[in-house]
């Protein structure tokens, strides 16, 4: 147990699935525009997940229009309102940051068939 | 000086999320409530400050000096005792309890502290030297401090040159963090941003006594 867990107890979500590198996700993200409020989904792969606690952050990788796009979001933060599980992948690392020199077929990531 | 000041224990950095869902870096300090043992005024000690305690000390702990301080001032013994020097001591009073509901949030505070000790370090650590090349036939001289001062004109080096030497372990204040959160119930105060010190240590918390619009 850290230190700071009272503190961080608060702000931990409860309502995100179990996810790992090399899965694919829908990131639903809130995005504020002036005073209106509306929903961006972000779609890719996991390529990487690190920190523990409030501090927990992912990244999530797409190509978008040929061009590769990452985002890193805080695990628990309040913009995201949903992330939904589109795939399971099957990789053999934690960090996936050889997809950054792969394109096409090459940068396809094996779905992972068997139950967890 | 400041109107008001507490004393609290770092716990450690972590992060909160703010209103507008941005990420905020805190440093968790815990704020037991604290006891005035002794009220010190110009008139009798020639200042103005407030001798606080916190926690709770055995009995068996304390020599009889304390424990005839604590005595007179009628006052559990807690595990330290705590200067907190004040502007005006008027409205305390001996025995008071002080907890953190003093701060509110949004509020600015100094926070000061013994700092993380460094041992004996380098001028590039210590005093943020440039040092030197680290190629052009340079020769175990990367991390030197060059120059000194002049030759037979002074004949000496003068007092105050920055060298090398221990670093760290001395009262540090920060000025002007802002107060995230305060609350007395679970005796906890966010302040925003880095406190001196490790975790584990004394920090004294009072009101920002400079900058801004008092």
């Amino acid at each position: 147990m850290n230190p700071t867990d009272l503190v961080d107890h608060a702000y931990l979500r409860d309502d995100i699935p179990p996810f790992r590198p090399g899965d694919t996700l829908k990131v639903h993200v809130r995005v504020v525009e002036g005073t209106r409020e509306r929903i961006q989904v972000f779609q890719g792969a996991v390529i990487r997940r690190q920190g523990s606690g409030a501090r927990e952050t992912f990244s999530v990788r797409k190509v978008s229009f040929g061009v590769g796009v990452e985002r890193t979001f805080p695990v628990h933060s309040p913009i995201i309102s949903k992330i939904e599980m589109v795939t399971e992948g099957d990789v053999r690392r934690a960090k996936l940051y050889y997809l950054r020199d792969r394109v096409g077929k090459a940068a396809k990531i094996k779905e992972r068939r068997a139950a967890r | 000086m400041a109107t008001k000041a507490i004393v609290g224990e770092k716990v450690g950095m972590t992060q909160i999320f703010d209103e507008e869902n941005r990420v905020v870096p805190v440093t968790v300090v815990k704020v037991a409530p604290v006891r005035v043992v002794q009220v010190k005024t110009p008139e009798r000690e020639g200042y103005s400050a407030l001798q606080v305690t916190y926690g709770v000390r055995r009995a068996g702990a304390l020599t009889k000096p304390e424990a005839g301080h604590f005595t007179r001032a009628g006052v559990d013994p807690g595990s330290r005792l705590v200067e907190l020097r004040v502007d005006d001591t008027t409205g305390y009073s001996v025995g008071q309890e002080i907890d953190a509901t003093v701060l509110t949030k949004g509020e600015k505070v100094d926070v000061t502290a013994i700092s993380k000790g460094k041992g004996f370090a380098g001028g590039m650590k210590r005093h943020n030297f440039k040092g030197q090349g680290g190629a052009h036939g340079n020769h175990k001289k990367h991390r030197a401090p060059g120059s000194i001062g002049a030759c037979a004109t002074p004949a000496r080096v003068f007092k105050g040159t920055r060298m090398a030497g221990h670093m760290g372990h001395e009262r540090v204040t920060t000025l002007n963090l802002e107060v995230v959160e305060a609350d007395a119930e679970r005796q906890i105060v966010l302040v925003k941003g880095a406190v001196p010190g490790p975790r584990g240590s004394l920090v004294v918390l009072r009101e920002a006594v400079k900058g801004g619009v008092r």
